[in-house]
């Protein structure tokens, strides 16, 4: 669990740990040597995200060990959005893993932010998306969403007032943009999953992406 | 499409819950981490509580007690009282908080909202309004007060102006609290429920006098994007408590309101 200023690191840690998965917070990536999976958690804001993933020194070690060597990455929220190219959010340059942009809902048409529980609808058949339930909710605390460029990376969708990508995965690279850690049962049997995919199947499905 | 929200809210005295009437004669419910795992058990949307006596014991929320609801619960968990600052914030989202609701000292310290905002997010910062009916005055146009310090302060200032401000100040929810209609189960006061969710862009909460779930069913088509229930589900003083799950089936069955189901909320996890 990636542990940054303003990140809800505490309450993933909190479910990874019910679920009985091992699981720790790291603050820099001196202290991540040994980790396996990652996860970044997020509330906040974009800009302020990156500036603390960049001060940190995160940007470069993950690019290697996720991007690199193909370790497994769940983004969450936050997490997700920074895994595009940029948001609009405080016009932050993001890390740019996934091609699209990420924008904020019309406001005006619609209660901003986007905040309860929500259905999600699978679109993909990665093994991540494949964990999905057919039909359950989530929830969901956004102001901006994620506008992927490849359709082929977005695994799930939302409707609030438009569809827009909810979940997102390509290969080794996961993400949600409800909170999976506070979605009840559904979300915890997919945080579960997440840290069961295996490297093999995520290959593949890195493979078939591509 | 997104779903209505039932927010099961209790007030904590030294790790215990604890309901009163109308602001006074307390009585206890059990202990909050274990009530807490009942309500999430049970299938309630979202969790919220009150430490009750921080403000006025001049100290934070009880971490202790935060911390425990929290490794029980994977719904969003909000948390009020003693909140006066970043560090205050800090703590209590370190706990395991997922959302502050300021009330009191958002009065005082309106700034605490934007900082806040600022610090963690507009999704973060719940303003929590105690209001009373006063009548229409040049004062308070709306005909509804805000009052504070457990309801015991008058502030002179408009319902309708302050839900407004906060809302400009960053506040990212609206909690509106009918201080005459709380404790009486009779149903919200969906005037100013109304009123606030057509001033505002940003969800409101309706709290306060929910006794049935056509009264929760009644705050949502009055515009209310989720709605505070207490009583209700496990007050002793009522005659006939709720579950969640009877709730979600009338809203969806009889109302033909969006819910997530309670089916959603049993699982191994």
């Amino acid at each position: 669990m990636i542990n940054y200023q303003t990140g809800n690191a505490q309450s993933v840690l909190f479910a990874l740990h019910h679920l009985g998965l091992e699981a720790r917070l790291v603050a820099t990536p001196e202290e991540a040597q040994d980790v396996d999976r990652f996860i970044l958690p997020g509330v906040g804001a974009a800009d302020v995200t990156m500036a603390s993933l960049r001060e940190r020194g995160w940007t470069e070690h993950l690019q290697e060990r996720v991007r690199g060597e193909g370790a497994p990455f769940l983004g969450v929220c936050v997490g997700l959005q920074v895994l595009f190219e940029h948001s609009r959010e405080g016009d932050a340059d993001c890390l740019g893993w996934l091609p699209g942009e990420v924008v904020e809902f019309r406001r005006g048409e619609l209660r901003v932010p986007h905040m309860g529980w929500n259905a999600v609808r699978r679109t993909s058949s990665h093994p991540f998306a494949t964990a999905l339930p057919a039909a359950a909710h989530f929830y969901f605390v956004n102001s901006y969403h994620a506008l992927p460029a490849d359709e082929a990376d977005v695994a799930g969708v939302t409707e609030y007032g438009a569809e827009f990508a909810s979940v997102v995965a390509r290969g080794n690279v996961m993400a949600t943009q409800f909170h999976i850690d506070k979605s009840g049962p559904v979300g915890l049997a997919l945080l579960s999953s997440f840290a069961e995919l295996g490297a093999d199947e995520l290959r593949a499905a890195a493979a078939t992406a591509c | 499409m997104l779903t209505t929200r039932v927010i099961a809210c209790f007030d904590v005295k030294g790790g215990r819950v604890t309901k009163a009437r109308r602001f006074q004669d307390n009585v206890d419910v059990g202990d909050a981490a274990e009530v807490a795992r009942l309500m999430y058990a049970d299938g309630v949307d979202e969790i919220v509580f009150y430490d009750i006596t921080a403000s006025p014991e001049r100290r934070r929320a009880d971490l202790e007690t935060v911390r425990a609801v929290a490794h029980n619960v994977f719904v969003p968990l909000t948390v009020g009282g003693g909140v006066r600052d970043l560090e205050d914030m800090h703590a209590v989202l370190a706990a395991g908080a997922e959302k502050i609701s300021i009330d009191s000292m958002a009065v005082r310290n309106p700034g605490l909202i934007t900082a806040g905002s600022k610090e963690f997010g507009r999704q973060c910062m719940v303003l929590s309004m105690q209001v009373q009916r006063v009548g229409v005055s040049t004062a308070v146009p709306s005909g509804y007060e805000v009052f504070i310090d457990g309801a015991r302060v008058a502030t002179g200032m408009d319902a309708l102006q302050w839900a407004r401000r906060g809302e400009e100040l960053g506040a990212g929810e609206i909690v509106v609290n009918s201080i005459d209609q709380d404790g009486t189960h009779a149903g919200y006061d969906l005037e100013i429920t109304r009123a606030v969710a057509d001033a505002v862009r940003v969800p409101v909460i309706a709290s306060g006098g929910a006794g049935t779930p056509e009264h929760v069913a009644h705050a949502f088509r009055a515009g209310a994007s989720a709605a505070i229930v207490s009583s209700m589900l496990y007050s002793p003083r009522l005659e006939q408590n709720y579950s969640v799950d009877d709730i979600k089936r009338s809203l969806s069955e009889d109302f033909g309101l969006p819910v997530r189901p309670t089916t959603e909320a049993a699982s191994a996890h």
